[in-house]
């Protein structure tokens, strides 16, 4: 029998996509005025059980009970009209328009007449009863990523929804953000509205959730525990199916000579504006240097000038003891200077090539794999056969394109052939964003290995905790300089917060 | 057929795996489509039994296995070709149109898998004709041999559609001009260069508009030729230059799987940002394989004016834009493309007698639109499956779980 508090259910839900079966049977309820947490790891089969939940997907088999009575989704609209509304991790916002006609967007009412005025003034007075605050009148562009996501939240309520699920919404705030999202979020439910926070971040799941429900390979592995009482280690265990560590094992850094040193580095982005200002550091062979900070405030720029890629405005930076600038031919380091690209999908492989194929792009000019004016397809082979085994990449061949191969492998991929040729710098950026734990740790191991051999690493991440657990000194950039830098012993959280947010804090 | 609609639904996926014969099988339905669609028009045409005549087409351009036959046994009995036979007279016809067409195939092949669009073979073509032209008469003395006088034309031709080519390839990587545009405006401005100087210009000879007929030496042999030794070869047209097609073609397959230039024009084509990343030279790239591109072309017109033996104000267009089409046929595959030329030779040598004349066009354009439709199978996987009717609410079943 369906209890009548429950807010919705979910029953024997199956969804398959072509070679995956992302949700087997699974059942899934939440109660009315509870923060209910969707845990595990990439893939588990979360957010496809709730795109299903929000009319996005259908699901080959299983049944939705909404406040005790058996519903279909055909669609988005259909799900809101049940009260559910999802926030996705990709906002679906309208860059050029503004707050509040991103609120009607897609809305069969009005029919004829916008009153847009009225639109925000009930933007304005959600805001407030939620603690939402934005200008209805701005642009989303001209709005923070934490800020659109105020916005997606409001769509949501604006539209009536009862249920919100919201999808890793932490993965882009600041902590101070996310304590404001989490404020959000405890005055909704004490209102009498459900949550469903997808997460595999154990930490949040800890102090939001009210119960917690764990999947692993498309099936529930816990259903719904409360979340008092639980352990994280307990949480890890259920994701993962073994335990984990959640401290790197690495040893004390035995930092050497400067490897590289950048002095008042300034540089543009892509629209032409200042993206680097001033911004000077220096990393030490044998040792992470991590940068940590808000998307966009210069890192990506910071990480192509690096590495050749953009070119700087003024400044000086140095790699061992050659000046780099607009004069440097980037190829002839070659594989002294390693990157690992943000996107490692559209920068760093060549997805319609083979493996062996990708494993020689920095390499290809140079013997062995260079024969003459022709490739050695032996030597590439023999190299990526070597590789595929040192760097446990699994796939069925050498020859696979890469861009059958899954996020984790991928990234072993693109470690592989950046690493292989022992680099003395490497500029490593989100190396695991987006990997599962298992597929992270491996690439934590590669980077703490390449550090013991003596690399410098720069370690370009939004994730805190990676940057906490693998760098040896840690640096907070925003606006394109360094606001503050670190030991990371002596590092505490709140202050890497507030030097994100721009504040100044003697650390 | 009603219960089948009402019980099973199309579903389109998003395909994971490529298999090996899916390029293949697309190419093949692109022609048979092509071949209905074409049947439809024929009919509304006046013809009254579409597939007689494509059969006829199929004989004008290669013949019958009864022709061969005949051309068989005249060939080993030295005899002439029987009267009433066609003997390998079509296969011949077909093989001269082929060479050409190879050639501007391979010159999109190499362009089009570094993305870049260059429909200017025709007019890289015509500069190569006439480059091969002012060679052959206006430089070199008629009394050059065969041999150097057909290296030095060759050379010209490349170098002429090299130069053509990468025109659009400098404006491209330097100023990031469109190379559709520009390979497309080019081909007019060849059209009128040619038409200038052979029509109203300085290499027009008397009122023929032409340069007059090539000195022996400046032309392929032909078959023909050797009719005295061999009766069966009586008015065949055939030349060599087929064999410069086919290596041509097995070069660029070397170059574009083997070398390391061929390497990045690959990683370029599938991922530019990858190619900046790894330090491949985009700009450099993108004149020298539009060079490559035009040198095929010019290698084309080179070919061309040593077949025709005279270069003329009707030197014929269009030998690009069928290269556009062959080349998507075969998948960008060099060695591919040597066998859809042949069969696309065929079908411009086997319509031409067909009324309305436009017919080999229709069938090049339909087989270009269902080819390219095609793509659609590369991306995703059309499968019919049975409707799960325990998802509606009405007839939901509980699943114990």
């Amino acid at each position: 029998m369906t209890e009548i508090s429950n807010a919705f259910e979910m029953r024997g839900i199956s969804k398959r996509f072509p070679g995956v079966l992302a949700n087997d049977r699974v059942d899934f309820a939440c109660r009315v005025g509870e923060v209910h947490a969707l845990l595990g790891e990439n893939g588990a089969g979360k957010s496809t059980l709730m795109n299903v939940l929000a009319g996005l997907y259908r699901p080959e088999a299983g049944e939705i009970l909404v406040r005790g009575k058996n519903v279909t989704f055909r669609s988005p609209q259909d799900a809101i009209a049940h009260g559910i509304g999802m926030v996705h991790q990709h906002f679906m916002l309208v860059p050029s328009h503004s707050v509040a006609e991103n609120m009607v967007l897609g809305l069969n009412r009005p029919r004829f007449f916008l009153n847009l005025t009225h639109v925000e003034e009930q933007v304005t007075a959600l805001g407030k009863q939620y603690g939402l605050f934005v200008n209805p009148r701005a642009k989303i562009r001209e709005l923070s990523v934490g800020e659109q996501q105020r916005v997606e939240v409001l769509k949501m309520l604006f539209r009536g929804a009862k249920v919100l699920i919201l999808d890793e919404p932490t993965a882009v705030l600041t902590p101070q953000e996310v304590e404001s999202l989490f404020n959000t979020l405890r005055e909704m439910i004490r209102i009498g509205h459900t949550i469903v926070f997808i997460s595999h971040k154990l930490d949040e799941v800890v102090a939001i959730a009210d119960r917690v429900t764990v999947m692993r390979r498309g099936k529930v592995t816990a259903a719904s525990v409360p979340a008092k009482g639980t352990t994280k280690a307990q949480l890890a265990k259920l994701m993962v199916g073994r335990e984990i560590l959640f401290q790197v094992e690495k040893k004390k850094a035995q930092p050497g000579e400067a490897t590289l040193s950048v002095e008042n580095l300034c540089a543009d982005n892509d629209r032409g504006l200042p993206a680097l200002r001033e911004l000077s550091l220096d990393v030490r062979a044998g040792e992470i240097l991590g940068i940590a900070g808000v998307a966009g405030n210069g890192q990506r720029e910071l990480a192509e000038v690096l590495t050749g890629l953009r070119r700087a405005t003024s400044g000086k930076i140095v790699f061992g003891d050659l000046p780099l600038g607009p004069k440097t031919r980037w190829q002839d380091l070659g594989r002294q200077l390693a990157h690992i690209p943000e996107d490692r999908a559209a920068v760093g492989s060549v997805p319609g090539l083979s493996i062996a194929e990708n494993l020689v792009l920095k390499s290809f000019n140079r013997p062995p794999i260079a024969a003459g004016w022709s490739i050695n397809k032996v030597e590439m082979r023999k190299n990526a056969i070597q590789l595929v085994d040192e760097y446990q990449i699994s796939t069925p061949s050498v020859d696979t394109p890469v861009r059958m191969l899954s996020g984790g492998n991928l990234q072993k991929v693109i470690l592989a052939r950046e690493t292989s040729g022992h680099p003395k710098l490497m500029v490593a950026m989100h190396p695991t964003r987006g990997l599962d734990v298992g597929a992270t740790e491996a690439v934590h191991n590669i980077l703490i290995k390449q550090r013991d051999e003596g690399a410098a690493i720069l370690l370009i991440s939004e994730d805190l905790d990676e940057l906490l657990s693998l760098s040896d000194r840690l640096a907070v950039v925003f606006e394109g300089h360094l606001i503050g830098e670190m030991q990371t012993k002596a590092a505490d959280i709140h202050t890497i917060g507030l030097m994100m947010a721009g504040t100044k804090v003697d650390a | 057929m009603k219960r089948f609609f009402a019980s099973h639904r199309l579903r389109i996926e998003t395909r994971l795996d490529n298999p090996g014969w899916l390029g293949a099988a697309s190419s093949i339905l692109g022609v048979v489509l092509a071949l209905i669609v074409g049947g439809v028009v024929l009919k509304a045409a006046g013809a009254s039994d579409p597939i007689a005549t494509y059969q006829a087409i199929l004989k004008e351009a290669f013949g019958t296995f009864a022709d061969w036959k005949a051309g068989f046994s005249a060939l080993l009995n030295h005899q002439a070709c029987p009267k009433g036979m066609l003997c390998f007279g079509p296969l011949s016809d077909t093989l001269v149109k082929t060479s050409p067409i190879l050639l501007t195939t391979l010159a999109c092949i190499v362009a089009f898998r570094m993305k870049l669009w260059n429909i200017g073979a025709d007019g890289q073509m015509f500069f190569g004709a006439w480059a091969a032209t002012a060679v052959a008469v206006f430089i070199l003395p008629k009394t050059t041999d065969r041999p150097v006088m057909l290296a030095a034309m060759a050379l010209a031709g490349i170098l002429a559609g090299a130069l053509y080519g990468a025109i659009p390839g400098f404006l491209k990587a330097k100023l990031n001009i469109n190379e559709i545009i520009t390979t497309l405006m080019m081909n007019y401005i060849a059209y009128k260069w040619l038409e200038f100087f052979v029509v109203v210009g300085p290499w027009s000879i008397g009122d023929f508009e032409s340069t007059g007929n090539f000195p022996a030496s400046a032309t392929w042999p032909r078959l023909t030729q050797y009719v005295k030794s061999i009766p069966a070869f009586a008015g065949l047209t055939a030349h060599p230059g087929i064999f410069l097609g086919i290596a041509a073609a097995i070069l660029l397959a070397w170059i574009l799987y083997r070398s390391r230039w061929g390497y990045q024009i690959r990683v370029i084509g599938e991922n530019p940002k990858a190619a900046r990343y790894a330090g491949i030279n985009l700009g450099r790239n993108i004149i020298l394989v539009m060079a490559l591109s035009g040198a095929l072309a010019g290698l084309a017109g080179m070919n061309e004016v040593a077949a025709l033996r005279i270069l003329s104000g009707r030197f014929q267009r269009g030998y690009g834009f069928t290269g556009v089409i062959v080349a998507w046929l075969a998948r960008l595959n060099p060695i591919a493309a040597i066998l859809v030329s042949f069969l696309f030779g065929g079908l411009l040598v086997g319509t031409k007698l067909i009324q309305p004349q436009g017919i080999a066009s229709m069938l090049q354009g339909v087989i270009l639109f269902v080819v390219v439709g095609t793509e659609l199978l590369f991306r995703y996987r059309v499968r019919v499956e049975k409707v799960d009717h325990s998802i509606l609410p009405s007839s939901g079943e509980s699943h114990d779980s």
